[in-house]
């Protein structure tokens, strides 16, 4: 049976790796996610967790390190932050190239200049495009939940691809909470022994990583695409599974009074401060609802339009802005949904950069100002909220 | 895996993650079509050193039946690297026409 304890998420994150019996962790300590590296080493010293423990001298050289561990075929854990995702950044695209389960936990940070450790979305916009499966969490929970079933999806036959668990950086990761864990045997039984079909093997030797000339590049390339959107059903029969067995369900898409004629749409921890908004706000009568995404890669395009179809407004907030372009997740959703033709308008805003908070008044405000926007129109393509003028 | 030349390989077959499962099999590959240059000989000159195939980075270059030292054109990229060590001046580099 699973038992109860109050624990800060990022040790609850080390806690639970441990529990998926990983064999190898490499990984630079760098905040928001430094308790993460720092509980796991104290694990491994303990003896708590049999596995081999690589403090390695930067990010590029974790991934670097993960690489070979999970061609290897052994079970492979990695966290980072902001600038720590951003070093590792070219190696994340051999790990999904190359197919490899490596599971990470990235407690989502702001990118310098100025130097900021607090939280927003930069980091993980900036590595969209490296093929990694993406999912994002909103409380602690969820973030266990999901680095245990990140293990199971990374290793499935049909997947065989990375996957990183987000998590906000402090609002996240140094969270106390009430925290459900599952026994040792549990885990056992819903994660199967990792069993990489091809591993590096001096009995049966193989080549990684080779040379792609214009030939296969290709071909290579679309049969890692396939794979990458072939992994969507896995990923919800995994999470099926998991529901089956520890009664916690996630979808790719998640809603709150999802059927309500205006929409807010957030990514990430701040959701439930915008669940408080939306609460307040259906008390004084507006008919108001949340949407967000628990699945950022595979994008889940049937289920975000199914659940927009019937709303009149979508109100975006993101937490990262791509300069001289549209908010990224807005640009995405406007993308999904263009060509339907019973879609919500879409008013974006950008808020809650490097740690600065977004209340519930605050979102409030936002939605107010959404309706504003949609009724009268706007010359820009998005606002940004809080800032001082 | 079904052998098909590279040209008719499909993304089906692939293997995960372009893995290379035949040991080698990069000795198949025709460096020598990147060459702009080939190496010519005048093995009149040849003591037989050795040191053209010392510093050939793509260890292409062999003794040939006579003992005198001469590169694979299958692989020799043509850099020319042989012909600027080689002590006694046995190999001009000449432009590849055809």
């Amino acid at each position: 049976m699973a038992h109860k304890a109050g624990m800060e998420v990022s040790m609850a994150v080390s806690e639970v790796v441990a529990l998926t019996d990983t064999d190898v962790v490499a990984a630079y300590p760098i905040t928001p996610q430094t308790h993460i590296v720092e509980h796991l080493a104290e694990l491994v010293a303990n003896g708590e967790l049999d596995a081999e423990f690589i403090p390695v001298e930067s990010e590029h050289s974790a991934m670097s390190a993960c690489l070979g561990s999970a061609a290897a075929g052994a079970r492979t854990f990695t966290a980072t932050a902001g600038q720590g995702l951003e070093l590792m950044h070219e190696v994340l695209y051999v790990a999904s190239s190359m197919r490899l389960p490596i599971v990470m936990t990235v407690a989502n940070r702001a990118l310098s200049a100025p130097l900021s450790v607090w939280g927003d979305h930069s980091d993980v916009m900036a590595v969209r495009d490296t093929g990694w499966i993406q999912i994002f969490t909103e409380n602690g929970q969820e973030v266990i939940d999901n680095v245990i079933c990140a293990f199971r999806i990374a290793e499935d036959r049909r997947v065989l691809l990375p996957v990183m668990v987000h998590l906000d950086g402090f609002n996240l990761s140094h969270m106390i909470e009430p925290l459900l864990f599952p026994e040792h045997g549990e885990v056992k039984d819903f994660l199967p022994p990792n069993n990489y079909p091809l591993p590096l093997d001096p009995r049966r030797p193989v080549a990684m990583g080779d040379f792609g000339p214009p030939v296969i590049y290709t071909e290579a390339k679309w049969a890692q695409e396939v794979n990458l959107q072939k992994s969507y059903d896995v990923i919800l029969e995994v999470w099926q599974k998991f529901a089956d067995k520890f009664g916690r369900k996630y979808n790719p898409v998640e809603t709150y009074h999802g059927d309500a004629r205006t929409l807010l749409y957030i990514t990430g921890s701040f959701s439930e401060t915008a669940m408080t908004a939306v609460d307040s706000m259906r008390k004084a009568g507006q008919d108001i609802g949340l949407v967000r995404l628990r699945l950022w890669r595979p994008f889940p395009f049937k289920e975000f339009r199914k659940a927009v179809k019937d709303a009149e407004l979508l109100i975006t907030v993101d937490r990262a802005i791509s300069f001289g372009g549209p908010p990224p997740i807005a640009s995405e959703i406007k993308a999904a949904i263009y060509n339907e033709p019973k879609k919500p308008k879409v008013v974006s805003f950008v808020g809650g950069l490097g740690g600065r908070d977004i209340h519930v008044d605050g979102f409030e405000t936002i939605v107010q100002r959404g309706i504003e926007i949609a009724r009268k129109g706007s010359q820009n393509e998005y606002e940004i909220f809080g800032v001082r003028e | 895996m079904v052998k098909k030349k590279e040209n008719e390989l499909t993304w089906k077959d692939l293997e995960i993650g372009c893995i290379v499962t035949e040991p080698g099999s990069a000795m198949a590959y025709r460096t020598g079509d990147w060459r702009s240059q080939r190496p010519t000989y005048d093995f009149n000159k040849c003591i037989k050193c050795g040191l053209c195939a010392i510093y050939c980075p793509e260890g292409c270059i062999k003794p040939n039946a006579e003992g005198h030292f001469e590169a694979d054109l299958y692989y020799c990229k043509g850099c020319g690297i042989c012909a600027r060590e080689c002590p006694t001046r046995v190999i001009t580099m000449v432009e590849e026409e055809e």
